[in-house]
């Protein structure tokens, strides 16, 4: 079992967390000017990185507040967790 | 080909078993190839058989990057049946259960395909409504499913506690008696010597590195780790790394990959004559011919490709076993296995063309692919041949997100993805 460093409560184990996919997905600004094409990228499409992926968590039986990771899905191994709205901190992307 | 019959077998016995040969050459790689199939699993290698068989196209590469049967073919459950719900998907895992029935004959291979029946438990109202509601779905399509009172579910698995004081008593189940199990490798096997009795050449620790176009983007072949190999028709059969083959040939696909885990048991005499499943508690079993209980347990809740996942997924398919079966609490798991599977918005697979000029995919399987071996590799093989989907996978684009036809057998199907 993994354990994961919520940035609000600090390492628990991933039995108290929900995955949330892909992170950084911006919601269209102006959802009337998207095409077909455009919808099917921000529906459906996201990264399935083998490496170093963003993603979402939610650390649901604990403060059940949103965040972000870096995790090398080679290894399922975190390489950082920092809250919903800062910036993916650099890596080592080894 | 050495055609395998009791003659053959009592012939090399006289000999001491010391006169055969080997299933299917050790090809080298040639500079070019009518068609290439990427990945060589089950139905990288029954493309390839049947696009010789079918389609006369006999200049065909298997690529593989590890050995033959080693990625998901050989980490499976090996269940196979075609009770799905929706007409399209009825029709493309029905496909595939018909090509079972004759696999073993027409490949001259014992894939040991055996159909013992697949049960589907009903613990809930959900349940019965849902189950009820597919059983008649699939006999207006021609697919067998049938529904049994409790009684009779353990009539048909003696094992099974109906005891209804339990935290999931069993209110019923739907049987589709044409499904089974097959021998996973087996498969493999019996289609990699089959395509290469017919001139196709498998090339095993070959992994594909690039994908080359040309000047207008249509495929020009594929960089290997054993050089460029030359063909106009590539087709990607490559499971839960699809992602990363066909973002060579820049090519996004709705797929995430997710590692999804099985486990077995030592050895026991023959205990469990059929296939149960249960969907609301995550637990699916059979017995396999050398005695195993083998055991699937669901996937893990984030994408990755370690092939591994986590061990509190397999002990919630155990607890939910040792409920149904109480006499199996004291059975030790030997080991226990995760593949990766890409899984798509709707549960359902893409077999398709793409985006870009000679280049095909088989993807999307889920959690589903083994049973659907044969049919998909057949269909995958007249789409490569023809440039042009067969009217059973004609559904199965990678469009239909955009266009919103979706097949949503998430819902639908029997276990959860």
């Amino acid at each position: 079992m993994l354990i994961i460093n919520c940035p609000y409560c600090g390492e628990r184990p991933e039995l108290e967390f929900a995955y949330g996919g892909q992170a950084h997905i911006d919601r269209p600004v102006q959802p009337a000017d998207l095409n077909d094409e455009d919808w099917t990228g921000y529906l459906y499409l996201r990264e399935n990185t083998k490496g170093v992926h963003a993603e979402r968590w939610r650390h649901l039986h604990g403060c059940a507040r949103f965040f972000n990771a870096l995790r090398d899905t080679r290894t399922d191994h975190f390489l950082a967790t920092y809250k919903v709205g800062e910036k993916a901190p650099e890596v080592t992307r080894s | 080909m050495q055609r395998f019959s009791a003659l053959s077998l009592l012939r090399h016995g006289l000999g001491r078993h010391q006169g055969w040969k080997p299933q299917w050459r050790n090809a080298q790689p040639k500079p070019g190839y009518d068609a290439i199939i990427v990945g060589g699993g089950g139905h990288g290698l029954g493309a390839a058989y049947y696009l010789a068989k079918v389609h006369g196209i006999t200049n065909v590469a298997v690529l593989e990057k590890g050995w033959i049967g080693g990625g998901n073919t050989g980490r499976n459950t090996t269940i196979i049946r075609s009770n799905y719900l929706f007409d399209e998907s009825a029709a493309l895992y029905d496909h595939a259960l018909q090509l079972w029935e004759g696999l073993s004959q027409e490949l001259n291979y014992n894939v040991m395909f055996s159909q013992r029946g697949v049960m589907m438990l009903a613990h809930n109202i959900h349940d019965i409504q849902v189950f009820k509601r597919h059983v008649h779905a699939n006999r207006i399509n021609g697919v067998d499913n049938e529904w049994l009172t409790p009684e009779q579910a353990q009539e048909f698995c003696p094992s099974l506690n109906i005891d209804p004081n339990v935290r999931y008593p069993v209110l019923g189940a739907a049987l589709q008696r044409r499904g089974g199990t097959a021998r996973h490798d087996a498969v493999a096997w019996g289609y990699a010597r089959a395509a290469d009795a017919l001139g196709v050449d498998i090339i095993e620790n070959c992994e594909v590195t690039g994908i080359r176009r040309d000047a207008n983007g249509a495929v020009l072949g594929v960089e290997t780790t054993r050089g460029f190999i030359g063909s106009r028709k590539v087709g990607v059969s490559a499971a839960g790394h699809t992602s990363v083959v066909m973002g060579m040939a820049d090519v996004r696909l709705p797929l995430e990959s997710y590692p999804l885990q099985a486990l077995v048991s030592e050895p026991v005499k023959p205990i469990f004559p059929c296939v149960v499943m249960s969907n609301t508690i995550h637990a699916y079993m059979s017995q396999s011919d050398k005695g195993e209980l083998v055991i699937g347990a669901g996937t893990d809740i984030y994408t990755s490709y370690t092939q591994r996942g986590g061990l509190h997924i397999a002990t919630h398919t155990l607890e939910a076993i040792c409920e149904l079966f109480p006499q199996f609490r004291r059975m030790r798991m030997l080991r226990n296995w995760g593949g990766i599977v890409d899984v798509t918005p709707d549960r359902s697979p893409i077999i398709a063309k793409t985006p870009v000029k000679g280049l095909y995919v088989n993807c999307g399987w889920g959690t589903g692919g083994f049973k659907a071996t044969p049919g998909a590799a057949h269909l995958f093989a007249h789409t490569i041949a023809k440039d042009e989907p067969h009217p059973i996978n004609a559904p199965y684009t990678i469009e239909r997100f955009r266009d919103g036809f979706m097949i949503d057998e998430a819902a639908a199907a029997a276990v959860a993805h």
